[in-house]
């Protein structure tokens, strides 16, 4: 067992692991912090993307024990300071870009990333950005649409519409 | 998975070190390996994480080289080759998906050999020189098979030195299940002729097409390879395509990557 | 214009918030004190005798608790079948017996053997793998066809054969259908594979079991669609548990598709082990577990014929269909292949005459139930297949070939020669609608824009209908299922006049948290956020039948309307009491009663007040209070039905097929939240899209699943599917129903695959590839590539 500190959503956290804890488990089972979710263990789905060090990466294809020290965002740090949806979120609820939810902090995560890297990115962009994070309910539309509305852009201008 | 000892040393002797441990096995990205130790196919007792050594990471050029350190991410590879070696950004760009590439390396690419990674044909392609803790060795020499290669028990590849080509691209037609190659070529063009390194088709994992370089070498053009095609022989059957049709996407991603580079 | 949050409006979801913020509470996000957790070993053959289970080294590995087998169980009753499906000679269906644990033979890869609990899940797994197993490995039996060879080896040796059941449908017309295909002038066929798929809703499942010795109560959270279901099949079937002692809580599930309506194994277990154990026991399934122990979808073999006459009228169709079980019958099975597929074969046509023949099969594989459609999407497929093979070898348009024998606007009600009579529905509207939306009238001009890239273009159409909102008791009962199929609801009205809503119906992703404020709000006239919708619980929501066969809004809607007039009527009399007139005088109207012609009135909480509050109140005349609860029995299907057209560009160096464009023009009758509907059909298209071009769950002829995770079994990603147009403008409301509304969530699964295989076929045909009549889905690059090149 070790002891790993993180900073999470601007918190100091520290729990001790084995070295086969992933950070979706210290998330989820060390810390209760529930929003991150598991949907595969082949490190496809992407339901389980966080930002580490502000780089999305896949936590249940991470060990905690290799990212001491790593400021971690989480779907539970995307909302706004006073409580209220964050931008992506949002967009997310204003264009019904999740249904189930389940695979939903995942792509708020990568959706956080790629603004960052691709403040407007297009249409294809964001598809291809998007490849790593699979839903089953939406058939993604729903979630390019509130993509590019949380950038700013024109929701309802996607391609073949 | 089974539980294993964990240690991240800063150095990359002290990595050497921690590595002659015959329970041992480097951890570098993590991207293939972890996945595999989730399904109890492999069982470390000992993991050596290469990710805090800075000596092992980084893109720089060296005369007409482009030198990546192994532990580099293929998120870096893409950005930062860009400049010297466009061809090579571009395939580190569309391995995985982006948070794959914000784990995944280039040395743990090539150190796991992945028949249908994209790694192992950009080095076969380029001739690149891939050095470890130990020794200098060719891409020629290195790649021995699927998930096979020349690196001795507790041997790391510190750096990769690619040779940068007067022109090279690489063509990727996917598996749609993981994204991986089902085929990918890779195209490089040097003063000496024309290097062609295909991934993802053949059992014998990744390897050089020697007609399609003949040929190229003699006219960098698509259509000079338009009449090849390559044998069925020893190519993957599986769900996702036949020997039949990977052969023929052989000659297609040549082609388009033939295309992409001019 | 409807108001922000009533009938018709686009009202944002509510249940989004919690999702979005991290707040959700899936079954994977309880955990209980004292928690322990379940690993299952699980068979890696598919066909074996049990000889031996020494647990011996197991049991005494660090953390184990107990180690499970088949004989911890003999006293407990084996996971039942919900429906009994008569074969066409009269006999009931061969039913197996399906042990919790697999006792004295395995019958597929994945089937449970030893249950190991231990103080966490990674010692359950260490000790698992220190089980020593004895298995004989049985010659398996994969392939439908070849398991009805009288010397196939049995999956059950305790039946006369791998044949569930031969079924005719309708028996009687068999010989008057033979008939009409000898005088026919055109005989059209099509041999065809319906693909097997894995429904894979992304939150894998999850149960943990708690038992709480105090009162001897048992609870169960589980990832269903159907808590009260699950309730009574394991507490009267399995574990012998009274409903009163048995609660099950299915709370926020990450996504169902069919997957998760079943009665598995691993509840049962855990529920059971919990008492044993007297601590919570928790299973939480990996997705690679997923795939060997969630019931399958599809999977049928069909060959179907098309007799017309002269003038290209529909005749008769003929189908011989073998559809797999698999191992074990799952809750619904034999329905699925039967009632849910048979009774659907006419189509949008009207065709006299149907004789469809199916022959269920058990094979060593993994249980195939429904999934997304469940047996429309095998009906529709083989039909809209046909159609335009049909038009294509008659050399007719096959938009006109369709209209030429579409059922008509005027002749509804419509009864079909397979059973069910069709309320509303008018099938050139959506085509027109289609056609439109689709720019058809300019195919040709983009075929050659893409000619001039090297890419060949294609166009496919597709009609379905779907009988949804399942189904009238009393005939499902005659056709042999083992519940009945209503839905119920309460409305507590509380004192302040907000209001909860308790429905039998389950979210898991349709957003009813919502869509069913929306009507209660509409027909009261309160704000829908004073309105709480409750589900999920079997401790505090009335019976339910849960959610699938897209019957939430059809059936549950209903029973929330019915329950919410008794109350509107309740709330009347009171509010007649408190203003001094006759019930039948008083008006509600935005939250309002008011004495028809006068300007006397009183709002909603006035009245809310004094039911509660009853100190000026008719008791003589009225109980206190305001709460109602209302079970809706459908007296028939909803039908809804629609155009869809799919544009498709085919490079013919790879065999790769990209999607456009795809049109979806649908009539669901009324629309209560028309942004919900949208993206139901959004989800249900790129379901079928990935069952056209993707999706292929395939065993090995050994019983090893070769697509067991997500590195082999495709799902659609992000830049697989786009370019949808959703509309839903044609409406011929549901004529039995209160809402008039027909189901949404499974016609884009059900629709699409014909208009995607219709699409590629066109665009071979328009490319001189003549010669390719059918390619099998999923239509992958090399399978493409390998029919031209045949």
């Amino acid at each position: 067992m070790s002891h790993v500190k993180m900073k999470v959503n601007g918190r100091d956290v520290s729990a001790s692991v084995e070295g086969r804890t992933l950070l979706s488990s210290y998330l989820r089972d060390l810390l209760g912090m529930t929003g991150t979710h598991v949907g595969c263990d082949t490190s496809q789905c992407g339901a389980c993307v966080v930002l580490v060090n502000g780089q999305a990466i896949k936590s249940c294809t991470a060990f905690a024990a290799d990212l001491d020290g790593a400021e971690v965002t989480t779907v539970e740090g995307m909302a706004n300071p006073d409580g209220s949806l964050g931008r992506i979120q949002q967009a997310f609820q204003d264009y019904h870009g999740l249904q189930c939810g389940f695979c939903t902090p995942g792509m708020v995560m990568s959706t956080a990333a790629l603004l960052a890297e691709n403040p407007k990115p297009t249409e294809e962009e964001v598809r291809h950005y998007l490849e790593g994070n699979i839903c089953r309910c939406t058939g993604y539309q729903n979630i390019v649409r509130a993509v590019m509305a949380a950038s700013g852009q024109d929701a309802g201008a996607l391609a073949a519409e | 998975m089974h539980n294993f000892e964990f240690v991240k040393p800063s150095t990359l002797a002290d990595a050497v070190a921690a590595l002659g441990d015959g329970e041992a096995q480097p951890l570098s990205g993590g991207q293939t390996l972890i996945p595999s130790m989730k399904a109890r196919l492999n069982a470390p007792g000992l993991l050596v994480s290469l990710t805090g050594i800075a000596e092992l990471k980084g893109v720089c050029r060296e005369g007409d080289m482009l030198v990546i350190g192994a532990a580099t991410t293929h998120a870096t590879v893409a950005a930062d080759a860009a400049a010297d070696f466009p061809g090579l950004a571009a395939l580190a760009g569309q391995i995985g998906d982006h948070a794959v590439r914000n784990r995944g390396t280039v040395g743990g690419s090539l150190a796991n050999n992945n028949p249908s990674a994209c790694y192992p044909a950009a080095a076969l392609g380029t001739g690149a020189t891939i050095v470890t803790n130990a020794r200098e060795i060719a891409a020629d020499d290195y790649f021995q098979g699927m998930f096979t290669t020349a690196l001795e028990e507790g041997e790391i590849i510190t750096s990769i030195r690619f040779p940068i080509p007067q022109k090279a691209a690489y063509a990727k037609f996917l598996q749609p299940a993981p994204r991986f190659a089902l085929t990918v070529v890779v195209v490089a063009q040097y003063a000496s002729g024309v290097r062609v390194a295909v991934t993802g088709a053949s059992e014998g994992g990744v390897f050089r097409w020697a007609e399609a370089e003949a040929a190229l070498s003699a006219k960098f053009d698509a259509d000079a390879i338009a009449g090849l095609s390559h044998s069925s022989d020893g190519m993957i059957s599986d769900l996702h395509g036949t020997p039949e049709y990977r052969a023929h996407l052989v000659r297609v991603m040549t082609q388009r990557a033939v295309r992409a580079a001019l | 214009m409807p108001k922000d949050d009533g009938i018709g409006a686009s009202t944002k979801r509510r249940e989004d918030v919690r999702f979005l913020t991290g707040n959700g509470r899936y079954t994977d996000d309880i955990n209980l004190r004292g928690q322990s957790y379940v690993h299952f070993l699980r068979s890696d053959v598919a066909h074996g005798r049990i000889n031996g289970i020494d647990t011996a080294t197991a049991a005494a590995m660090p953390g184990v608790l107990k180690i499970f087998t088949a004989a911890d169980f003999a006293a407990a009753g084996g996971i039942p079948c919900g429906w009994q499906v008569t074969d066409r000679f009269g006999k009931p269906m061969q039913e197996p017996k399906h042990p919790i644990l697999a006792d004295g033979k395995v019958r597929h890869v994945g089937d449970p053997i030893a249950a190991v609990v231990a103080e966490t899940y990674e010692q359950a797994r260490d000790a698992a793998e220190a089980i020593e197993l004895d298995i004989e490995e049985l010659e398996p039996v994969i392939d439908m066809v070849a398991a009805l060879a009288p010397d196939a080896p049995k999956v059950h040796d305790d039946l006369a054969s791998n044949l569930c059941y031969d079924w005719g449908f309708v028996e009687e017309n068999r010989e008057a259908v033979n008939a009409a295909f000898e005088s026919a002038a055109h005989v059209v066929s099509l041999e065809l594979t319906n693909n097997r798929l894995v429904a894979n809703p992304m939150e894998p499942r999850v149960a943990v079991g708690d038992y709480d010795p105090w009162g001897d109560n048992h609870t169960l959270y589980t990832t269903s669609q159907t808590p009260h279901v699950i309730r009574l099949l394991m507490g009267a079937f399995v574990l012998n548990i009274p409903e009163h002692k048995l609660r099950v809580v299915a709370p926020d599930v990450g996504g169902g598709f069919g997957s998760k309506i079943y009665h598995y194994a691993e509840e049962a277990f855990c529920t059971y082990a919990a008492k044993v154990l007297k601590r919570p026991v928790k299973w939480t399934s990996s997705r690679s577990e997923a795939f060997i122990s969630d019931a399958h979808g599809r999977d049928h073999k069909t060959k179907i014929e098309l007799a017309l006459d002269g003038d290209h009228n529909f005749l008769a169709i003929r189908t011989d269909t073998y559809a797999n079980m698999g191992a074990y019958l799952s809750t619904f099975a034999p329905s699925i292949p039967t009632w849910l597929h048979g009774t659907l074969m006419a189509g949008n046509y009207k065709t006299p005459l149907i004789y469809v023949n199916v022959k269920a099969v058990f094979t060593n594989t993994v249980p195939v139930d429904a999934y997304r459609g469940a047996g429309r999407p095998e009906a529709t497929f083989q039909l809209e297949r046909l159609v335009d093979k049909a038009a294509r070898e008659l050399g007719v348009d096959p938009v006109e070939l369709r209209r030429k024998n579409f059922i008509k606007a005027d002749q509804f009600p419509y009864q079909t020669p397979v059973a069910v009579v069709y309320d509303t529905g008018n099938y050139d509207a959506t085509l027109d609608k289609m056609l439109e939306l689709a720019d058809y009238a300019n195919f040709d001009a983009r075929v050659a824009e893409s000619k001039a890239r090297g890419k060949l273009r294609g166009f496919g159409i597709a009609h379905y209908i779907e009988a949804c909102g399942i189904a009238p008791s009393n005939l499902v009962g005659q056709l042999g299922a083992r519940a009945g199929l209503y839905e119920s609801a309460s409305v507590r009205v509380n004192a302040t006049g907000s209001i909860s809503v308790y429905t039998g119906s389950h979210s898991h992703g349709q957003g009813h948290e919502t869509t069913f404020a929306q009507v209660v709000a509409d027909m009261i006239g309160v704000d829908a956020t004073s309105i709480e919708i409750h589900h999920g619980d079997t401790s505090n929501t009335p019976m339910g039948m849960g959610t699938y066969g897209s019957r939430s809004l059809a059936v549950g809607g209903s029973a929330i309307v019915k329950a919410t007039n008794k109350i509107i009527d309740k709330a009347k009399k009171i509010a007649a009491h408190l203003l001094e007139a006759a019930p039948e005088d008083i008006e509600l109207k935005d939250g309002k009663f008011s004495v028809a012609g006068t300007d006397k009135s009183v709002d909603w909480t006035g009245v809310t007040l004094a039911a509660y509050v009853p100190h000026n109140y008719p008791l003589e005349d009225l109980e206190p209070g305001l709460e109602e609860t209302a079970f809706y029995d459908p007296s028939n299907f909803t039908y809804p039905s629609g155009a869809y057209g799919c544009e498709i560009e085919l490079d013919p160096e790879t065999g790769k097929i990209d999607i456009l464009r795809f049109i979806a023009a649908d009539d669901f009758g009324n629309i209560v939240n028309p942004m919900i509907v949208e993206g139901q059909v959004h989800g249900g298209l790129a379901q079928g899209i990935g069952q056209a071009l993707m999706e292929n769950c395939v065993y090995d002829d050994q019983g090893q699943l070769l697509s067991g995770s997500f590195m082999d079994y495709a799902m659609p990603r992000a830049d697989d599917v786009r370019g949808f147009t959703v509309d839903h403008s044609c409406i011929t409301p549901c004529t039995h129903n209160p809402l008039g509304v027909k189901g949404c969530g499974e016609a884009g699964a059900i629709g699409s695959p014909p208009a995607v295989v219709n699409a590629a076929i066109d665009a071979l045909h328009r490319a001189g590839h003549s010669h390719i009549s059918h390619i099998d889905m999923p239509l992958t690059p090399s399978r493409v590539w390998a029919a031209m090149n045949s």
